[in-house]
């Protein structure tokens, strides 16, 4: 018996929804062996995740909380990926809207207390759409290779913000970390620990949705992603489309910066780059870069990281669990995607037809 | 061509061969026998199944249902090792070649028994050898990126005498090629048949059909419709009528030569290669009228793509001028120039004029989506254009499922008949069609052909790029022979006369024919 595989003469859509899902089981069963090995029954550790993740109200309230900045880091990567623009820099480009913010919040003292919130997304929106459009504007005017310059650009800000969390910007007392904001000007909380940037992140969802699938422009995107050459002949603007592509991708992802500052940490500290850029990208292939279905990747992958936490504490496992598990998701969704185009034949050699 | 023994023991018989894809009896029932020493040709529509019962042949693909014997052994092929095991080889029209490796290591790459380090002198011997023999001249430390697209070929067919191939499977061999490396093939196809070896090979062209073979098969829907020597065939009308399964229009219906004002105007154009060195195009001037086919015939790469992809603004030229509808579009960007009313058909269909992987419908409205005819404020209106694209698909008569199936599941015939309903949709007047016909079957040639002979009529000053002469004397009303860059004449169609349009295409001066 041999196999083999064979193209489709159309894209399987039964396979584009299956092939997640089981990606996702399956990495289930990759980690059960992980935690085999780890001498931990995988069944009692995935029962303590789920119960970590959505046991009680407060815990659900925690696994949609980090899920928020999950999904518009998602939302962000998908834009640029859209384009087959490899922007892995989505977490610099949230850790530039958090120093954005923060800088508003502690040195534009001259603003009344009640527009601090406002302008300091705003500034912090900024700051991310210029970090991501540096590499944007590099690859459309001399093609600078997008996955390096999105990457590197990660290791500087990074590396900025901890000059301005442990020097330049230092509260008085302790020894790192920004002077908390004014308590006034927090984003609000709505239902216990979840607070109001869920709406932003919802109603992104929407707006993109529209965007890119019903607009003049959310056309040229998935024209040039998809034949790149084609779209250029028909008329639409490469490097205009990059650059544009790339600003409103860092903007998203400096607006899962703001928020999380605004709502959860108050202040830029260690820990500012907590990977939900990374994970982000994970997001955006899961859902297909789909808006809509990010919000249902986002709250499990959120529920991984949550769910994890409890894993320490109930059964004294590393919490990286999590992280590995994320991880492991991505390598049979990468592997099954093949089967969207193709089909797999079974052959049976002519000996066994015999036989 | 030689005399064929046909009472030994065929070597390829496939016998009963049935195969189904989604939607699409591919092959029906086919037959196909081959014979020591002969060359088949293969015939067929786009969409006929050849290249699927080929690809049967050679382990690509398994059979639903038949049998396949060589050299009278029931054959069980699962992939083109099997075949390759057997004998049988195909060269593909898409070369399966590494580009930054060399002629020598291309040939061994895969083959199972090669040591861990190859043995390259010993290679190198055994192709200069072979290379020898069959006349195939190639240097085996050459790389293959440098190698024009006819040497890329004599590397593919020496890949499969390299391996003992002694069967030939050929698609389409000449498509990319020019006029004597087509002669050159057909000499070494001699060399290999004197020796025994067969060959079948799948072509579009009748009168290649006529000179090459010995046997022609038409295959119609799946279906063989046909099988005789070709020294039975008496008109290559007949051939054309077997494949397509109607009458053919062999000359076209068109309007008097009746010119307007000039639409394009080209000035002193030059424009230099990216690192330097000789012009892609040197000095090129000339001007199109409405109502005109301004017809450019050359070998390619004498820099016909280079003028078209100036004038539709994919290409920033160094010096001179066009003027497009009276306006000086020079370096302009493509949206401009498109917005002047230029519509574009594109060299590589499948590269530059469409987007595979979106929809018929999609790929339909990628020049009118911008307008208020199919959008507003930015918006798209997708029930405008869902009518819209359903109108362009009856009135050219693509053939496809419905207009959300992707246009890449489409034959080559329906994807250019794609671009051209949307390119002559849009056409503002000036129209520049770039090898239109390539590789298209006889039946969609016609309709390429008729539709730009329509937009002439209508008005439009149309630019046409060819590399078949006959398809330029037939259509065009004015022919320019472009050699290295630049024209060296411009003549009325109905002076033309072939032998003069070859000699200039080679790069004869006009004052020494």
């Amino acid at each position: 018996m041999k196999f083999r595989l064979e193209k489709r003469d159309y894209r399987s859509t039964r396979m584009a929804v299956l092939v997640p899902v089981v990606s996702l089981l399956v990495s289930f069963v990759l980690g059960a062996i992980v935690l085999l090995i780890s001498d931990a029954n995988p069944f009692q550790a995935y029962a303590a995740m789920i119960k970590g993740a959505f046991g009680s109200q407060t815990k659900l309230q925690y696994t949609l909380v980090k899920s928020i900045p999950l999904l518009l880091c998602g939302l962000a990567v998908g834009i640029a990926f859209r384009l087959k623009f490899w922007n892995i820099g989505a977490e610099g480009q949230y850790v530039g809207g958090v120093i954005g913010i923060t800088w508003v919040m502690q040195f534009w003292t001259f603003l009344p207390t009640a527009l601090l919130l406002p302008v300091g997304m705003v500034v912090g929106i900024l700051f991310g759409a210029l970090w991501g459009g540096i590499p944007g504007v590099l690859k459309a005017q001399w093609s600078v290779d997008e996955t390096l310059t999105t990457l590197m650009m990660n290791y500087i800000i990074i590396g900025f913000a901890e000059y301005l969390y442990f020097n330049a910007w230092k509260a008085p007392r302790g020894n790192m970390g920004t002077v908390l904001y004014p308590k006034e000007a927090w984003l609000p909380r709505i239902w216990g620990r979840v607070h109001g940037g869920i709406f932003f992140a919802l109603i992104l969802v929407g707006l993109l949705w529209f965007v890119l699938y019903k607009t003049r422009w959310g056309f040229e995107l998935n024209m040039i992603g998809k034949n790149k050459r084609a779209a250029e002949c028909q008329g639409v603007s490469i490097k205009k489309n990059i650059i544009l592509a790339m600003l409103l991708s860092g903007a998203i992802a400096g607006l899962a910066g703001v928020i999380d500052a605004a709502a959860v940490t108050h202040q830029l500290t260690k820990g500012v780059d907590a990977g939900y850029g990374f994970t982000g990208i994970i997001i955006a292939w899961m859902s297909g870069l789909n808006p809509f279905i990010s919000i249902v990747v986002s709250v499990i992958m959120a529920a991984l990281e949550t769910g994890s936490d409890a894993l320490q504490m109930t059964m004294k496992l590393p919490n990286a669990m999590g992280a590995v598990l994320q991880g492991l998701i991505l390598i049979p969704l990468l592997a099954g995607n093949i089967f969207i185009e193709y089909r797999l034949l079974v052959i049976k050699t002519r000996k066994e037809v015999t036989a | 061509m030689s005399e064929i023994t046909t009472d030994e023991t065929p070597v390829v018989r496939m016998v009963n061969i049935t195969k189904h894809f989604p939607g699409v009896l591919a092959n029906d029932q086919v037959d196909l026998t081959l014979h020591r020493g002969e060359v088949l040709a293969l015939l067929g529509e786009n969409g006929a199944g050849k290249s699927t019962l080929m690809n049967m042949l050679v382990g690509l693909y398994q059979a639903d249902s038949g049998e396949i014997y060589v050299k009278g052994e029931l054959a069980d092929i699962n992939s083109p090792q099997d075949s390759m095991a057997l004998g049988i080889g195909m060269i593909h029209q898409e070369f399966m070649l590494v580009g930054n490796m060399s002629v020598a290591e291309n040939i061994v790459l895969g083959m199972k028994d090669l040591p861990f380090v190859p043995p390259m002198a010993e290679i190198r011997e055994k192709i200069t050898e072979l290379s020898k023999r069959y006349g195939l001249q190639v240097y085996p430390d050459k790389i293959i990126q440098d190698l024009s697209v006819g040497e890329q070929q004599r590397v593919e067919i020496l890949k499969l005498l390299y391996r003992g191939a002694d069967i030939l499977i050929l698609d389409e061999p000449t498509a990319v090629l020019t006029p004597g490396e087509a002669r050159d093939l057909n000499e070494i196809l001699k060399k290999m048949l004197a020796e025994g070896k067969s060959a079948i090979f799948i072509t579009h062209k009748m009168d290649e059909v006529m000179e090459f073979s010995h046997t022609v098969q038409v295959l119609r829907r799946g279906k063989s419709v046909s099988v005789c020597p070709t020294k039975s065939i008496k008109r290559v009308q007949d051939l054309a009528n077997m494949m397509v399964g109607r009458d053919v229009l062999f000359s076209l219906e068109r309007g008097p030569y009746n010119p307007g004002e000039v639409k394009v105007e080209v000035k002193d154009l030059l424009a230099l290669p990216v690192g330097g060195g000789k012009p892609v195009l040197d000095n090129i001037s000339f001007s199109i009228r409405g109502g005109e086919i301004f017809g450019i015939a050359g070998v390619a790469g004498n820099g016909q793509q280079q003028l078209t992809e100036a004038i539709t603004g994919l290409l920033k030229v160094n010096g001179g001028t066009i003027y497009l509808n009276g306006k000086d579009m020079t370096n302009k960007t493509p949206l401009q120039i498109i917005k002047t009313g230029v519509s574009h058909i594109p060299a590589d269909r499948g590269r530059m004029g469409v987007v595979g992987d979106m929809s018929v419908g999609d790929n339909l409205s990628m020049k009118k989506y911008r307008t208020v005819e199919l959008s507003a404020h930015n918006i798209i209106k997708r029930g405008l254009v869902r009518k819209f694209a359903d109108r362009l698909i009856e009135l050219f008569t693509i053939k496809t499922p419905n207009q959300d199936t992707s246009v890449k599941f489409l034959s080559g015939g329906n994807i250019q008949k794609t671009i051209l309903a949307r390119e002559i949709d849009s056409c503002g007047g000036i129209l520049v069609a770039v090898y239109p016909s390539r590789g298209l079957d006889v039946g969609a040639t016609e309709a390429v052909r008729q539709n730009l002979i329509k937009q002439r009529d209508k008005g439009c000053a149309v630019l046409l790029v060819s590399e078949e002469l006959e398809e330029l004397l037939m259509v065009a009303d004015k022919i320019a022979v472009m050699f290295e860059g630049r024209i060296m004449d411009i003549i009325d169609a109905k002076d033309a006369k072939t032998e003069e349009l070859g000699m200039l295409m080679a790069g004869v001066e006009r004052r020494d024919i």
